[in-house]
C-alpha cells in the first residue's frame, strides 16, 4: 500500500475508531465529561479504566460510528473545549499518579468561527507545553488518521506508537496539494511527499514503535501487552528521568538533518 | 434549526495557511503603494514612521532585521545561531528553489532571527520572524533556533522578547515541522519554570502551528493593531462552513475582546512598553538576587 491508499484506509469506514479500542483493551471505564469552562466536547472521550490490574487515565478522540454518532462527534474533530477536557484528565493523572495513554484519530482540530473565537490555538498550545512536563507518564497511539496540530495536541508523549496502517500528517495531502499545485486532485503525489506512513515516521524518529495490523482481537491483544510492559517500565523511572527524557526527544527530534 | 453546514464532514486543517503576504508594491525608488489604502506613501516617510502606513496607519510587514533595530539599543544585537539553514530532508519537490529563492529576496538564512540585544539597557534574549523568508513558515531550522534561544535565555537568567509572524508549520518538512511546535512548546515551558519572562508581540499574519504553540504560551502577549492571528486561516474556516466571515474576525482587537491576548500594542509604542515589562517584572528577582 501507499501512503494514499494508507490514508484513504485510515478514513475508512470500516476502521474500528476509539471507543472499540477503548472497549477490548480497558475494563470497567467511567466516562468523565467536560472541560469546567465551557461545554463538554464529545470528539473527545476520556476518563479512567482498569488495563490489567493498573488504574489508568484513557483519552482518545472519537470520530463516531454510525452517521448520527459521527455529527455528534464532530466527526472526531475536537473543538478547543475538547483539548481542555483532555488536559484537566491529564492534570488529575498527574495528581493521582497513574499513566495517561491517548488515542489519536482526528483528520484535525476543528476550523469554525465558535472554535477560533474560543481559542483553538491557544487550547493546543496549552496541551503542548503542559504534557512537556506532565509528572506521570503519557503514551500516544495513532490508531487512524493524525491531523497535524490537533492530534499533537494529544501526542505530547513518552512514547508515540503508530498502528501500521495509520498516517500522521502536518497537513492534509488535499491540503497541501491545493496550497503547493492548486490543484487538489494532486493528494496522492502529496501524500508520498509529506512522509506520513508508520513507516516513514520510525525512519525519521519521529514514532517510537509500529504496532502490526492483525485481526481487531489480536492487534489489541498485542497494544494491551504493550501498554504494560511500557507503563512498568516508565512507572520505574524518576519524575525527574521521566521529564528529562521526555523533553530531550522532542528536543533532539529532526536535528540528526541539521 | 440545524445548519446546513452542521452535516457537512469538516474540511481537513491547513497548516500552512493560505494567509497571502503583501509587501508594499514598490513603484520606483521614492514611492510605493500601501497595500492596504493603495494610496501612495513615500518610502522615505514609511521608513520614518517604522513601517506604518502614515495614512491609514496599517502596521506593514518589515524584515525581522529592521523590526529588532527598531526595539534594541544601537549598536547592542548580537545574533546568535545565525549560521544554520534548512536542507530538504524529504527530498520534497521544488523545496530547495524555494529556499534559495527565499535566502536571495530576504538576504536571511532562514525565516527567524535570534539573539541578544539591550533594550533601554536591559539585556534580554529576542527574536523576530522574518515575513519574506517562506511566509516565516516554521521547519526544523526555525524550531531549532528558537529552541535554543530559549535555552540560552535559560542559562543565563534572561527574558525572552518574541516576535511571531508566520503561516504556521512548513509543509515541506512534514511531520518534522508539526514536531517543532511541541519542541519549542518544552524549551519556552522549562524558561517559564526557572521564573523567567517571556513577551510575545503577535505581528500580522500569526497562523496555525505558531499560534498553537510559542504565540500563545507567553506570560504576557501584545499584538499588533488589526493583525490576523488565527489557528485556522480564515478561507478555511469559510469554506468550511460555507459562511462569510465577520470583518473584524481574527483580528487582534477581536482576539483581545475575546480575551486571548493582554493588549495591543502599536509599533511606536513597543519599545517603551517592553522596557516597562521587563522593569516591572525583573524588579523583585532581581532584589533577591542582591
Ligand atoms: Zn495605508
Amino acid at each position: 500500500m501507499n501512503a494514499y491508499e494508507k490514508l484513504l484506509k485510515a478514513r475508512s469506514k470500516d476502521r474500528a475508531t476509539f471507543s472499540r479500542f477503548l472497549n477490548t483493551i480497558f475494563d470497567n471505564f467511567y466516562e468523565f465529561h467536560g472541560d469546567r469552562r465551557f461545554a463538554d466536547d464529545l470528539a473527545v472521550i476520556g476518563g479512567v479504566a482498569y488495563l490489567g490490574d493498573l488504574p489508568v487515565t484513557v483519552i482518545g478522540l472519537e470520530k463516531g460510528i454510525d452517521t448520527k454518532d459521527k455529527i455528534k462527534r464532530n466527526f472526531g474533530c475536537a473543538n478547543p473545549e475538547g483539548y481542555r477536557k483532555a488536559l484537566r484528565l491529564m492534570k488529575q493523572a498527574e495528581k493521582f499518579k497513574r499513566p495517561v495513554i491517548c488515542f489519536i484519530d482526528t483528520s484535525g482540530a476543528y476550523c469554525g468561527i465558535g472554535a477560533e473565537e474560543r481559542g483553538q490555538g491557544q487550547a493546543i498550545s496549552q496541551n503542548l507545553t503542559e504534557m512537556a512536563s506532565l509528572e506521570c507518564p503519557v503514551i500516544a497511539i495513532v490508531i487512524g488518521e493524525g491531523g497535524s496540530g490537533g492530534a499533537l495536541a494529544l501526542s505530547v508523549a513518552d512514547e508515540i506508537w503508530m498502528l501500521e496502517n495509520a498516517v500522521y500528517s502536518v497537513i492534509s495531502p488535499e491540503g497541501c496539494a491545493s496550497i503547493l499545485w492548486k490543484d487538489a486532485k494532486r493528494a496522492q503525489e502529496a501524500a508520498e511527499c509529506l512522509k506520513m506512513t508508520a513507516e516513514d515516521l520510525l525512519n525519521l524518529g519521529i514514532i517510537d514503535k509500529i504496532i502490526q495490523e492483525k485481526n481487531f482481537d489480536q492487534t489489541t491483544k498485542d497494544i494491551k501487552e504493550l501498554l504494560t510492559n511500557t507503563i512498568k517500565k516508565l512507572m520505574s523511572l524518576s519524575v525527574k528521568d521521566l521529564i528529562n527524557n521526555r523533553y530531550f526527544k522532542y528536543r533532539n527530534m529532526g536535528n540528526r538533518f541539521i | 434549526m440545524i445548519r446546513r453546514a452542521q452535516f457537512k464532514k469538516p474540511r481537513n486543517k491547513l497548516e500552512e495557511s493560505e494567509i497571502s503576504f503583501h509587501p508594499p508594491i514598490i513603484k520606483d525608488n521614492l514611492c510605493c503603494n500601501c497595500p492596504s489604502c493603495k494610496k501612495i506613501v513615500f518610502l522615505e516617510d514609511l521608513k520614518n514612521n517604522l513601517g506604518v502606513c502614515p495614512i491609514c496607519s496599517k502596521h506593514l510587514k518589515i524584515k525581522a532585521r529592521e523590526r529588532i533595530q527598531y526595539i534594541a539599543d544601537a549598536d547592542t544585537f548580537e545574533e546568535l545561531f545565525g549560521d544554520l539553514k534548512s536542507n530538504n530532508i524529504l527530498n520534497f519537490p521544488d523545496y530547495d528553489q524555494k529556499l534559495s529563492a527565499s535566502q536571495d529576496q530576504s538576504n536571511e538564512n532562514e525565516a527567524v532571527i535570534t539573539g541578544v540585544c539591550e533594550i533601554n539597557d536591559i539585556k534580554c534574549c529576542i527574536f523576530a520572524m522574518e515575513p519574506f523568508f517562506m511566509m516565516g513558515s516554521m521547519g526544523s531550522v526555525v524550531g531549532e533556533k528558537i529552541a535554543r534561544l530559549f535555552e540560552y535565555a535559560s542559562e543565563r537568567k534572561l527574558s525572552v522578547i518574541g516576535f511571531t509572524i508566520s503561516g504556521g508549520a512548513r509543509m515541506q518538512e512534514g511531520m518534522l515541522s508539526l514536531m517543532q511546535m511541541a519542541k519549542v512548546s518544552a524549551a519556552v515551558n522549562r524558561h517559564s519554570k526557572l521564573g523567567l519572562l517571556y513577551i510575545a508581540i503577535l505581528c500580522d499574519p500569526t497562523a496555525g502551528g505558531v499560534t498553537a504553540s510559542f504565540a500563545m504560551s507567553a506570560d504576557i502577549i501584545a499584538a499588533e493593531p488589526q493583525a490576523l492571528i488565527c489557528f485556522a486561516g480564515p478561507r478555511v474556516i469559510e469554506q468550511t462552513i460555507r459562511q462569510k466571515l465577520p470583518p473584524n474576525f481574527q483580528k487582534a482587537e477581536f482576539l483581545l475582546e475575546k480575551g486571548f491576548i493582554d493588549i495591543v500594542m502599536p509599533r511606536y509604542d513597543q519599545k517603551k512598553f517592553l522596557t516597562d515589562m521587563l522593569k516591572i517584572h525583573t524588579f523583585n528577582q532581581e532584589k533577591n538576587a542582591v
